[in-house]
């Protein structure tokens, strides 16, 4: 694809995984949207943190754990997954806490590399501010 | 709803016949849908079709048609990573076709 043509969409995901359906449906509209070839990046701040936690069980309230659809971005060639630190540290979390999610660099012998970053507020309004589409879950 | 009818009793599937209930999938069953898709199953239909299983037991999403390719290439190579390959096992579309065999639903983002 043309470099011209390709745009920088941030989708900010700011709510908890379960109980409201924004959390699942960002991530479908990202993997469909991952077919576009686009600059992709994920922004979780706020309770949207929590999507991205580790260990999460669904089974008490009988609804699909999709948590590990986030380790498959990799595969979507979807990289980018920015967290704010400032949101992990008022909920009492760490970046430990989180999943890991990891792609494979093809321009570096297929080497496992992490997604997540960890940016803080003033970095994340910085993401915000550059990017070409912002869809806010 | 519509349902396949299986060993004597009814397994229910959507109108565009994905099981409702991916719990119940069994190889048989696979074989009673690849027949009403017209497809006879070879081992190279259940290659795909347990590689699409084991994709949505670790992500829980069935793969876009080109991440299965990149997948399938990873694991098998290129000549089965390969879209025509894949068509010509599946003609309806590997990833539509292969995941109503393997019981999975359709898969995110296809129309």
């Amino acid at each position: 694809m043309a470099e011209g043509s390709t745009k920088k969409f941030l989708y900010i995901n700011r709510k908890a995984p379960h109980g409201s359906i924004y959390a699942l449906e960002s991530l479908e509209v990202v993997l469909i949207g991952a077919a576009f070839e686009q600059d992709v990046s994920l922004a979780f701040l706020d309770d949207g943190v929590f999507q991205l936690a580790a260990g999460q069980d669904t089974s008490g309230i009988g609804s699909k754990n999709f948590s590990k659809t986030y380790r498959a971005l990799g595969d979507y060639e979807v990289r980018k997954l920015y967290v704010e630190r400032e949101s992990l540290a008022e909920r009492g979390l760490s970046e430990g806490d989180l999943m890991p999610i990891t792609y494979e660099d093809e321009d570096d012998d297929y080497a496992e590399k992490p997604s997540i970053h960890l940016v803080d507020r003033a970095e994340m309004a910085r993401l915000i501010r550059d990017a070409d589409v912002v869809l806010s879950f | 709803m519509s349902a396949y009818q299986f060993n004597g009793s009814a397994v229910a599937h959507d109108e565009e016949g994905y099981l409702v209930d991916i719990a119940e999938w069994s190889p048989d069953l696979a074989l009673l849908i690849a027949k009403s898709e017209n497809i006879e199953m070879a081992p190279e239909h259940w290659e795909v079709v347990n590689f699409l299983r084991s994709y949505y037991e670790e992500y829980q999403v069935a793969p876009a048609v080109r991440v299965l390719v990149k997948e399938m290439t990873k694991k098998y190579g290129k000549e089965k990573g390969d879209q025509k390959y894949l068509y010509s096992l599946f003609p309806y579309g590997p990833a539509k076709q292969a995941c109503k065999i393997a019981g999975l639903p359709k898969p995110t983002g296809c129309v």
